[in-house]
């Protein structure tokens, strides 16, 4: 057995060096075992040959040129199994080039689920982070920082948006695995943090929360649509999901109150506003 | 009485402007702010910041600056006759709190609409100064949505359309008797031409765009880079689900409309006279949401589309493409093996990315009913309409009963 210890549970450079090695060495899959550095040592260890003793050959792995991307992108999913069944993707990839059109491939759709997830976690970070303001630092340069609870290991990925968006505030993202950090010049990562680690109010989600209860139309309630795109995991880092009972309980009766109270006599301006239209036809 | 607070503004300007179903923020030129000193990004796909009970994306503020008005369209909650409380935003404050908003990631930008005051004009030029001033003064390249006052000036609207990245006119009802009835100061001559309008600067905008870039000159900006669209009520009048996808038909081949909103007629607090207070209809708006997509995505034509209506109504228990394949059975079974993808769009259960799936996958191999099971999210709808290496629909086809086995499954009574 052949055995990779990769660095982190993101390591796509550690995973391609190997991968390249491996099929050089035509390793098959089912040879290899795949570590994180968090997973636990095994009795079996001092039995698998690691994969720095393989020397490297000139052969270099073909793939389709979306391959690449996609593996970077599923190497940040939480499925403990992503190294071993990218490998065994690119292992397959050598004899069958197209392989990646075959939708109803076993490995293929674990493929596509996969990356759908992460650019699903992504999008979700960029809708669902909530930014609160800790002051102002040099320069006058507002201050902000956000807790955010992805379901994979997204942050690197989800990142570069808020610098784009915001590159004249210094912000930082905390996530339990990993931290972004933002001062106008790099985006840094480092470890992971505590929700402790930023502010835990900000005096505009008073204003949020107006409008989240104003925009709602209790007439039209729909509650499975909200939770199909804004699933329950996320709420409890979401301001406004606090008052989501309140307007769901209280949302038939607020529609039977609309559709029964009594029709009040119309606003005398209406009339006004029509004579002055008959009397200037202008 | 005393002065209203900040909060006070927004919840009655707010509640004001949830009748408007639009909160679309895509599909607007790709920007960001590194390198200058403003804020915010538009990377073309929207994004939904929150999600209402309602299952209604929060992607935009949506706010009237103003609810006080001097039209009296009886569906509207603004209405000069309606005792609604009324409340006007400054300029100011409302560039205030979308800033605030948007730093804190709530919201992809602004969707500013207005009640009218003292004229068409006044209050256009109002909308337009929000968004010159966020554009200008802040730096603002977040998303911007303007609702275009039809009676107003046509150079109002041309600078509206520099600084935002929508605009909309709203139709507001299918049929001409109907906005003479219940909009009494509107006029679809004065939408349609100033929906016109709008199409020719787009178009005009573009053809620039394109000669721009190939002389390499000066940057100008888009005009309403991410085109207009506009919303009809549907309920409040007796129009038939025939007038309304034969007007949204006519709107998007005739005004290059990106979207046509439906908007349930829904109750409103201190709702007009003129109206019957109704549950809004969802399903049939759901339905003419379906029927909006076949028509845009999937080559279908609004005479086919409605070959299976009665009485120019939808069928509410079964989706629009269901329907007609129901009523045009001569065009199955179809071999998934074979058939164009013009084809496979007709299947009753099949979409666009199934579709495409389906090309990629056949290219490799002969088709099975288990690799269809894998390639769709539905199978058991697929069965009646498909031929696979392995499976042919016999009689299933033409069964008289096919539209029941699609029916939901009838209500458990409950006990006593």
């Amino acid at each position: 057995m052949i055995c990779v210890k990769l660095s982190s549970e993101t390591d796509f450079e550690g995973w391609r060096k190997a991968a390249r090695l491996l099929i050089q060495n035509q390793i098959k899959p089912c040879n290899v075992i795949w570590r994180v550095p968090s997973a636990p040592v095994s009795l079996l260890d001092s039995t698998y040959t690691d994969h720095t003793t393989l020397s490297s050959t000139t052969l270099s792995p073909k793939v389709p040129s979306a391959f690449p991307d996609i593996a970077h992108r599923v190497i940040c999913h939480t499925d403990p199994e992503r190294f071993a069944r990218l490998y065994s993707l690119l292992f397959r990839l050598q004899t069958q080039p197209r392989l990646l059109s075959k939708h109803q491939d076993r490995d293929v759709i674990w493929l596509q689920n996969c990356d759908k997830a992460i650019r699903r976690d992504i999008h979700k970070m960029h809708a669902f982070v909530r930014f609160r303001k800790i002051g102002e630092g040099r320069y006058k340069r507002e201050q902000f920082a956000a807790w955010f609870e992805p379901t994979h290991y997204i942050t690197e990925l989800g990142a570069p948006f808020f610098m784009r968006r915001f590159p004249n505030m210094d912000w930082a993202i905390v996530t339990p695995h990993r931290s972004a950090l933002w001062d106008g010049r790099t985006l840094r990562f480092s470890e992971g943090g505590k929700q402790s680690d930023v502010p835990a109010y900000d005096a505009v989600e008073e204003q949020w929360k107006t409008y989240f209860k104003s925009i709602f139309n209790p007439a039209r309630l729909k509650v499975q649509a909200m939770t199909s795109e804004m699933p329950k995991k996320y709420w409890h880092n979401l301001p406004e999901a606090e008052l989501i009972p309140d307007l769901i309980s209280s949302a038939k009766e607020r529609e039977r109150q609309m559709k029964e109270t009594a029709v009040t006599s119309p606003n005398p301006l209406a009339a006004k506003l029509a004579n002055r239209k008959q009397s200037d036809p202008s | 009485m005393s002065k209203k607070t900040l909060i006070d503004k927004l919840a009655i300007l707010a509640d004001a402007a949830k009748y408007d179903a639009s909160c679309a923020s895509s599909g607007t030129t790709k920007r960001d702010s590194l390198g200058g000193a403003g804020l915010g990004s538009t990377e073309g796909m929207g994004i939904c910041h929150a999600y209402a009970p309602d299952g209604r994306c929060i992607s935009l503020l949506k706010v009237l600056l103003t609810n006080f008005c001097i039209f009296d369209c009886r569906y509207c909650i603004n209405r000069s006759s309606s005792n609604v409380e009324r409340a006007r935003f400054t300029p100011t404050e409302l560039i205030k709190i979308t800033l605030d908003f948007y730093k804190r990631n709530y919201i992809e930008g602004l969707f500013l609409s207005s009640g009218i005051i003292r004229s068409p004009d006044y209050t256009m030029e109002q909308l337009v100064e929000v968004a010159r001033s966020l554009r200008e003064d802040y730096g603002f390249r977040g998303y911007i949505h303007l609702k275009t006052i039809a009676e107003a000036d046509s150079l109002l609207i041309e600078q509206a359309g520099l600084y935002a990245d929508r605009l909309s006119v709203n139709i507001e009802l299918p049929t001409q008797s109907g906005l003479k009835s219940f909009a009494p100061e509107k006029s679809e001559h004065t939408i349609l031409k100033t929906m016109g309008e709008v199409k020719e600067k787009i178009d005009i905008s573009k053809a620039e765009k394109k000669s721009r870039s190939k002389k390499r000159s000066n940057f100008v900006p888009d005009f309403a880079p991410a085109g207009q669209s506009t919303q009809m009520i549907i309920g409040a009048d007796g129009s038939t689900d025939s007038d309304i996808i034969e007007t949204s038909s006519r709107l998007y081949s005739g005004y290059k409309m990106r979207r046509v909103y439906y908007s349930a007629y829904s109750p409103i607090p201190d709702a007009s006279r003129d109206l019957p207070p109704i549950a809004p209809p969802l399903v049939r708006e759901h339905r003419l949401y379906q029927a909006d997509w076949l028509y845009r995505f999937y080559d279908f034509e609004p005479a086919e589309i409605l070959s299976s209506a009665q009485s120019g109504m939808l069928d509410l228990d079964i989706d629009p493409k269901l329907a007609w394949a129901l009523k045009h059975r001569e065009w199955f079974p179809m071999d998934v093996n074979r058939v164009s993808r013009k084809e496979l769009l007709r299947i009753p259960g099949l979409g666009a990315i199934g579709a495409d799936k389906v090309i990629r996958a056949r290219r490799l191999t002969r088709l099975r009913l288990d690799d269809m099971a894998k390639l769709t999210q539905s199978l058991k709808k697929l069965l009646p309409f498909i031929e696979t290496a392995d499976w042919t629909p016999g009689h299933l086809t033409d069964a008289a009963d096919l539209r029941q086995r699609f029916l939901p499954p009838p209500q458990q009574m409950a006990l006593l």
